[in-house]
């Protein structure tokens, strides 16, 4: 993802000579193509995420197109009060990159996990939050949201992740909506981001018993809530899955929705508890003791049914 | 300048003074010290220093101010009425119900307000952007950045101040209004600033200290254009927190506070009105 990123940045800097790329002293070797090419457009502006924040706003305030990276603790939780006034409060057009969505930095522990970051700037007016999947939803999303008239947090997974939608599924998305890719009767899967590789694991092992439908969504704020309603209406069951808290994240959006409609539909939200995590491991480790790979993830949606059952 | 000009920005200064205690006795309250303390910076910047166009608040050349202590903004509004940036019915609107003037600066309010500031130690960090721009672009506006001496305590504007050096933002101008007290209590009894000077010096700023109520002196120093040094420069200008009415004068009480019938008409006379 973040090489995808660096690529469309490249891309994007050739044509509109207002992209100025900030950077909180993060991402070795990452950005040495960027400020080689743009040596008067690169900043690394050091560890003081808040002044970041500050100077971005004022770069968008006089014409710029500041594109900010570092990782996400730093950049949305220490830096968020100048997120909430200078960005959000001012309506300015500025993109906040994050890195390490979720569990991503494992092994580094909590301090750089990011598992609260969607409530957080889900709740900002203004804001508009982008969730890609893969690497080519990267480029996608980097590029809906420099074209956005306000601010935009985009969250990036750490690195080496696979690219997961298809042809066909990138073919029928447009920017903003849900995009189903796969339809189904009994179970809606809907998630964001790169815990789609699991999710649609854990749809292909349940796949012998139920039919799966699942979405994936890659704008959680503004999101697309009538196609999800619509959606939502002919099935049993809804799974949300995410790489987050179940608080704030997607499992909270979508319960947002069904609670203000009237739609009759049992609703399994799949998210990281409200603990901190204590565990030490590799991503795959830590998404199996938070039982959210495949197999967890299958199990409990079919324990759900059959405990429904009797 | 000579003296006719300074007797100018004096009585400029009155008139502002007088603004502002007429709207603050209309309201429910304001920051009347801090917007007393800042007064004379503010007129010295807007009437003398600063290429700005009232009847053209977005003019591309113009220089810009970001006043960070946002609360004091009765003394930004009263000069931007004053010069002509809107008419009175925007200031005699200040905090009532659907007013057009808040308690705190918010942009795209009013012509002439350059940032939505009120919490404390966003204004450094946003002028660095600006002037950053400014030279990515090779333009010649100055950025002012008016702060309190108070507002230093946040970490934010020591990053601040490292980053303007780092980048020798010398188009950069911050004005601390240095009137030594908080909202409870003398800055020095708080957390202290001092040696504001030599700390300000070994960031790396090119600093100047003067009255902050004496125009001669701020318009000097505010108009040196250190063009020739690559630094930031850093004005601590020494004021009083609610300068001109002897009962205000460096106490902090009159932070924010509504004016009695009696302490209003007391404060009228000694301001000349």
């Amino acid at each position: 993802m973040r090489n995808a990123f660096n690529d469309v940045l490249i891309d994007i800097a050739r044509k509109d000579e207002s992209l100025v790329l900030l950077v909180g002293d993060i991402g070795f070797r990452v950005f040495d193509d960027f400020r080689d090419e743009f040596p008067d457009r690169f900043y690394n502006v050091g560890i003081a995420e808040a002044n970041m924040i500050g100077v971005a706003a004022g770069l968008a305030m006089t014409g710029m197109k500041p594109v900010v990276y570092t990782i996400i603790p730093f950049l949305v939780m220490r830096a968020f009060e100048q997120i909430r006034v200078d960005l959000c409060i001012q309506d300015l057009p500025a993109i906040l990159v994050g890195v390490g969505g979720g569990l991503s930095y494992d092994t580094l522990g909590p301090t750089h996990h990011a598992i609260e970051d969607l409530a957080i700037m889900r709740s900002l007016p203004n804001m508009q939050v982008l969730t890609p999947c893969d690497p080519q939803e990267v480029v996608m999303t980097f590029r809906e949201g420099f074209s956005h008239k306000g601010p935009t947090f985009l969250r990036l997974g750490k690195g080496g992740e696979e690219n997961l939608l298809t042809k066909n599924t990138i073919k029928d998305r447009v920017p903003g909506k849900i995009n189903t890719i796969k339809t189904g009767r009994d179970i809606l899967f809907i998630c964001c981001g790169p815990i789609l590789k699991e999710t649609q694991e854990a749809v292909d092992i349940l796949s012998s018993d139920y039919d799966c439908g699942l979405i994936n969504i890659h704008s959680l704020k503004p999101l697309d809530t009538q196609s999800l309603a619509d959606n939502f209406r002919n099935v049993n069951l809804i799974v949300t899955v995410e790489e987050h808290s179940i608080i704030g994240g997607v499992g909270s959006a979508v319960a947002e929705i069904i609670a203000q409609s009237t739609i009759n539909v049992q609703l399994l939200m799949i998210g990281i508890p409200d603990i901190v995590t204590k565990q030490i491991g590799k991503r795959d480790y830590l998404l199996k003791g938070h039982n959210m790979d495949s197999k967890s993830i299958a199990k409990r949606v079919h324990s759900l049914i059959v405990n429904r059952r009797n | 300048m000579n003296s006719t000009n300074i007797g100018k920005l004096e009585k400029i200064s009155l008139e502002i003074r007088l603004k502002i205690l007429d709207i603050v006795y209309k309201t429910p309250g304001g920051h009347i010290g801090g917007s007393y303390s800042v007064t004379d910076i503010l007129v010295a910047l807007y009437y003398n220093t600063m290429k700005h166009d009232p009847k053209n608040a977005d003019w591309i050349d113009r220089d810009y101010l970001i006043l960070s202590k946002g609360h004091c903004c009765l003394a930004l509004y009263s000069i931007l009425e004053a010069s002509g940036y809107f008419d009175e019915t925007f200031l005699q609107s200040y905090c009532h119900d659907g007013g057009l003037l808040g308690g705190h600066p918010k942009k795209g309010d009013a012509p002439g307000i350059e940032a939505t500031t009120g919490s404390l130690g966003h204004g450094l960090s946003i002028g660095c952007g600006i002037a950053l721009a400014h030279k990515i672009k090779e333009k010649s506006n100055r950025i002012f950045v008016v702060m309190g001496d108070g507002e230093m305590n946040e970490g934010s504007v020591w990053e601040g101040l490292m980053f303007a050096s780092q980048q020798k933002l010398n188009n950069l101008t911050i004005v601390i209004d240095n009137n030594k007290l908080e909202s409870l209590d003398l800055t020095n009894n708080i957390l202290s600033i001092e040696p504001l000077e030599d700390r300000l010096t070994s960031f790396g700023w090119d600093v100047r200290r003067v009255d902050g109520h004496n125009h001669d002196e701020l318009c000097k120093s505010l108009s040196s254009y250190a063009s020739t040094t690559d630094k930031p420069i850093a004005v601590i200008a020494d004021t009083i927190k609610g300068k001109g009415v002897s009962f205000m004068e460096n106490v902090p009480m009159w932070h924010h506070r509504k004016l009695k019938p009696e302490e209003y008409q007391i404060a009228f006379q000694e301001l000349g009105g």
